[in-house]
Parts: C-alpha cells; structure tokens; sequence
C-alpha cells in the first residue's frame, strides 16, 4: 500500500492544494462529503450480497456524525467504500460520491489513494492491531508524515521528528520523546489508540473515520479518547464519521446519527432530537433494549428475531419480520426514506 | 445474613504471580490479587467491576479453581476451596461453571451443539449415553434452543445464540455458582438484552448464583444485587447495588460512573473522569494505590493503606469517603 501511495503522490499534490483546509469555502453551506445511493455488493452477480444497499450520507465540515447499527448493518463496508478500500470481488456503486470538490467516482486511481490517508484518515477498533509490531512508534508515525505530510515535511527528516514530536504532544501523550522509540507493545491500549489518531491527524485531514475507536477501551480511557476526538475535531475543524454501535457514545458526542439496518438508513437526525423522539420502530427498538431504559424492570425489552442474513432479506420493509407494528403494506413494499435534509426516516408508518 | 445462606465468602483472598522483568532482569511479583473479600448468598448476582488489569479475570480463576489462591480463604458452600485437596476440589469444580466473553472463541468449532452439551456429563462420567442426550435436548429446550440445533456446528448460529449454547453447557452439571465473564460485551444491544433475560430467567429456574463480571455499569445495575469494585487487586468499594449507584463513595467508583456514556447527556455536560490509565500493576505504589490518579488525593493518601471500612450500608477503601 505505501509504495502505490508514494507513486500518487505527485499527483495528489496538485490535485490536493486548492482544498487546502483553511480553505473558506467550508463556511459557505458546502458539505464536505456527499454520497448518494451508495452499492456495495458482494459474491456473484446473479447472487450479490447487498452488504450496503443504497444509503445517502453526508457530512459538513467539522461535523460529527453517528453511524449506528448492530453487527453486519454495514457501517464498516460504508466506511471502506469510501476510502476505495472495498477489493474485488466486491462492487461499489453510486450516483454521487463527492468529497469537496472532487468527484470521488471519476477520480483517478491515484488521487483517491491520495485521498485515502490524508484527507479522509481512519482509525480502528483495536489499535494495537492496527500498528506493526516490528516498527517503533517513530518510524511509524515518520512513515506517516513521508506519505502524507506537506511538502516540507516529505523533504526533511529533521521537520519531520518535530512534527511528530508535536503530534505526540497534539494527542496528549507524555514525555513523547520516549514514546517515539517505543514498540508498540510497550503501549497501552488508550496510549495505542492516541498514536493511531496521531498518526491519522498527520496528514491534516478534513475527515476522520473513528470505526469503533472505543470498543476495547476501559470506560476510563473511552472517556479521554473520545474527549481528545472532540477536541481534535474543534481545533482542528476536522468532521468525525464516528461508527459504532454503543448508542450511548453517540449521544453524548455526535451532532447528527444515522441508524442503519441490514445495509439501509433507517433514520437520521439531530442528536439529541433523534434519541428523544425516534420515529422509526428500530431506533426505538434499540433505545428500548438499554437496560439504562428499564430501570426497574425484571425483564429488558428485546427485539424479537434476527438481522436478516444475505440471501433472506424481505421483499418489503427489511424491519418488517421484527417489527412490533408490521402491516400488510409492510411486509409487501419497501418504503422509501423521506424527510427533509435535517431528518428523515425510512418507514410506512413512523412514530 | 446467616451462614447458611452464603454461597461463596473470600477472606482476604491473595493471589501473586512471578513475571520476569526481562531477559537477565530477575523475576519480581505481580499482586494480581491483594486482600479482596465477599460475599455472595446463593440465587443472587455479585457484578465485578473495574478496569483491564484490577484482578477481575484472576479473581474468576481462582474462584473456578482453575489456579489456587497464594494465600487467603474461599469458601464454597463453608468448604475452603484455597487449601482443598486435590479430590475434594475435583468434586466441588462442577458447582462452579464458567460463561466466557467471545461465544466465538469459546466453542470448539469441530464439535455439534450436542457434543458440545454433553462433554461435561462425560467428563464427570454421569448418566448413559441416552441420559446424556436427552439432558442434553431438555437443556436446550430451557435456554431457547431448538431440536434440531442438537445436529448443528457452532459456525451456523448467531452470536446471541452461541452465547446460548455457552450458557447450556455452564448449566448441564447443575451447578449453583456461574462465573460470568463479561457475557454480553461481544454482542449487539438487542441480543445483550436477549441474553441478560435468559441469564436472570435462568437464576429464577435454578436458584443458580452469578459472579458477574463487567464492565457496562448500566448491565451491572440491571443484573447485580450486589457489587464489588476493583483497583489494582484490591476492593475499593462494595454493597448493595441500590446503594453504590444512588451515591457512591470512593473516587474511583465516581470516576468510573462519571466515565460511562449516557443517553440525554451531551459532552458538553460530561463530568471529570479518572485521568491518565491505571498504572502498571508492576510498579509498587505506597499507600492508597489509586492516589496517583486521584482527584481528592492528600499526604495520608502516600503513607497509609486505607482499610476498607463501613459506612452506611456501603464497605469503603477511602481515608476522605466520609467527608
């Protein structure tokens, strides 16, 4: 991957500059990313796995949004359709993919690799898994810097150690000049996670994509982690694409969530609006199996049933097998999702 | 409460393990566990809570006696588990059974749901082979499984359902006591909820008791009757679950609360949390071990061990908990 980043990246230069983040066209009411009917499609053609079927999701500058939804929902392939990311023989199709002034779906092959790692940055559930053992935390975050620094830093080593000493510092780490020669074993696993976000803030990117940053973190940690992700996204005035399926984690940092299921937008909103007064069925589903919403009683409110699998996926609504409320018009047709821009909701008879 | 009606009781349970500092560096000792006591009446939940590295894990293992405590008492129904012989703790170990974390690691992927059932009835050599079967297709009857799973591999269900059958095979030997090590962390909200039912389902069936071990205070709080909160091997805090979450008293147990993300609470309202991350349990720290990172931490804190104490219905490690 890094020897095909480093070929693009004379190109990206270029094609990147423009969209330099200081740039003012943020504050105009332009969204950062806009995707519409987003496909992901996997396995054979007469048989395809619709692993993303159709979402629209966009970001504004500096915004936080909530991806939300059980295992297999398919917040993480969203993710990597939108970092090209997605290997054959997977497909993914759109009719809008646009990344501040770049057209994502007519971008060559070399400026979307350019893209990828330095505009739109991503972390991972387990960080420690995501950073080579073999290398010091230094090489690592100066391998980061020499693909997706700005020039003066992919000319000078020198710089380069002062940028990520900074950048150390930048993610809260103490004394970051040890850190730097440390391995990766030798970190924690908040201390890891804060090295991943330093090593994807390096770039300066306009995007992060935190998929699951805090799921094997102590609540303690997932505190500061998220704490520190805030700050990053003010300071920095980077949008945060935050996946997970903690709802609680949601609420207290997002702006707006989007709940999918079964690879489609249930609903979306404003937080805490959303959280409030769901509309569709699932969102309130979800809210309602919390045990922090059952206090006091013996038993939690579950939903019943699965997700359905890939090749059982209902005609009608995808709900429809689960849902408590599920008519004939369900069960027949799949509704569409509709609303105005700031919330819509994906159900026959919403809430 | 009497005698009887307890369970599992850990006096000053102490286990520490030889590391080796690095190649050439000696050995030192870890106190994975320093003094922790309880108790845990029969039928009720005991939810453990505490960071990576508090002892929660060893503590289960000790209590599954799969390893024996360096020192210390752990008694199981008034019978010392900590210096039981060999034989007696072959026949106490089938009271105690274990539900782990990862229903994907935890079954054998070779072996059907009903192999899977019935390899405790053999290894404890109980019933014929009919016998085995049908306790084998009764249990997955009670935890909502179905007949025709018996055939089936792990791979073909769920999360949720192979934490169901993880929870089968913890009940086919009948025990009383189930050590429940985060159950419902790997799984989704709505098949947490599903399992958490079945759990407290199945206590009322069986009058089983559950050392339930977690880190989600909202499961802890739907689950437990009573709570033990570690630091470091140690027990900072414990009583009643009412009490510790109407007001808990040790900083640790209020930064632990303060930590966990809450639906209609928004960031810009989210309280102080623990700084920093818990030390390493290498490292020696004189009196109190969570000063370090404590908010309300003053000299007395460096020199003195606090002993745990009672106030009110709560026990308390913490020389300003009653400030």
């Amino acid at each position: 991957m890094s020897a095909s980043a480093a070929a693009g990246d004379s190109v990206h230069r270029e094609a990147a500059m423009p969209m330099g983040r200081a740039s003012g066209a943020e504050g105009d009411g332009r969204l950062l990313l806009d995707i519409a009917d987003l496909h992901v499609e996997f396995g054979t053609l007469q048989r395809p796995v619709r692993a993303v079927d159709g979402i629209d999701l966009s970001i504004a500058p500096a915004e936080v949004v909530g991806l939300v939804g059980e295992s297999g929902s398919g917040k993480s392939v969203t993710a990597l359709a939108l970092l090209d990311l997605v290997e054959a023989p997977g497909r993914v199709r759109a009719k809008r993919m646009v990344f501040g002034r770049r057209d994502l779906l007519t971008a060559p092959v070399d400026e979307r690799r350019a893209i990828a790692g330095r505009d739109i940055a991503m972390i991972f559930q387990d960080p420690l898994a995501s950073l080579d053992p073999c290398y010091t935390v230094g090489y690592q975050l100066d391998e980061a810097l020499r693909l997706h620094g700005n020039e003066r830093e992919r000319a000078s080593a020198s710089v380069r150690r002062d940028r990520a000493l900074e950048l150390l510092r930048h993610v809260e780490i103490a004394d970051p000049g040890a850190r730097l020669r440390a391995y990766p074993h030798q970190l924690s696993g908040g201390m890891a996670q804060r090295v991943m976000i330093a090593m994807a803030i390096a770039g300066r990117p306009q995007l992060l994509i935190a998929d699951e940053p805090t799921t094997a973190l102590d609540v303690t940690v997932q505190a500061q982690v998220l704490a520190l992700l805030m700050r990053l996204r003010d300071e920095l005035r980077m949008a945060v694409l935050l996946i997970t399926h903690d709802l609680a984690v949601v609420a207290e940092t997002a702006d707006r969530v989007v709940v999918m299921y079964a690879g489609q937008v249930m609903e979306m909103g404003p937080v805490p609006q959303l959280f409030d007064a769901p509309r569709h069925p699932y969102t309130r589903a979800l809210l309602d199996a919390l045990p922090e919403h059952n206090v006091g009683r013996a038993r939690l409110r579950t939903i019943r049933g699965v997700v359905p699998g890939a090749f059982d996926r209902p005609a009608g609504c995808l709900l429809a097998p689960r849902c408590e409320f599920a008519t004939e018009l369900c069960v027949a047709e799949r509704p569409a999702l509709t609303g105005d821009g700031s919330r819509s909701v994906r159900c026959h008879f919403p809430l | 409460m009497n005698e009887s009606s307890r369970l599992l009781e850990a006096r000053d349970l102490v286990r520490h393990y030889r590391v080796s500092k690095g190649f050439m560096r000696g050995t030192t000792v870890v106190r994975a566990l320093d003094g922790v006591s309880f108790t845990l009446e029969h039928g009720r939940t005991l939810a453990v809570v505490g960071e990576s590295g508090c002892g929660k894990s060893t503590l289960a293992r000790q209590v599954t006696m799969i390893e024996t405590p360096t020192a210390g008492e752990l008694l199981l129904d008034g019978q010392d588990v900590a210096h039981a012989g060999r034989a007696l703790r072959t026949r106490l170990r089938p009271q105690v059974q274990m539900v782990f974390q990862n229903p994907y690691a935890s079954l054998n992927p070779r072996r059907t749901v009903g192999a899977l059932l019935e390899e405790p009835l053999e290894i404890h050599r109980r019933g014929t082979r009919g016998e085995r079967r049908d306790g084998a297709l009764a249990m997955m009857d009670k935890v909502g499984l179905r007949r025709e799973h018996y055939g089936r591999y792990p791979h073909m269900f769920s999360g949720g359902q192979r934490q169901r059958i993880a929870v089968a095979r913890a009940l086919m030997l009948d025990p009383r006591l189930v050590v429940a090590d985060e159950p419902t962390s790997a799984l989704d909200v709505s098949i947490q909820a599903q399992v958490l039912n079945l759990l407290l389902d199945l206590q009322q069936e069986f009058g089983i008791a559950y050392l339930f071990i977690a880190h989600n205070l909202q499961v802890v709080r739907h689950i437990a009757d009573t709570v033990l909160v570690m630091y470091l091997g140690k027990g900072v805090e414990q009583g009643p679950k009412e009490a510790i979450f109407a007001r808990p008293l040790h900083p640790y147990t209020q930064a632990l609360f303060a930590s966990t993300p809450r639906l209609g609470r928004s960031r810009r309202t989210a309280g102080a949390t623990a700084p920093s991350e818990p030390p390493s349990p290498l490292d020696a720290i004189s009196g109190c071990a969570f000063r370090t990172r404590c908010p309300r931490a003053i000299d007395r804190c460096v020199v003195d061990v606090p002993a745990p104490r009672k106030i009110g219905s709560l026990t308390v490690a913490c020389h300003r908990a009653d400030e």
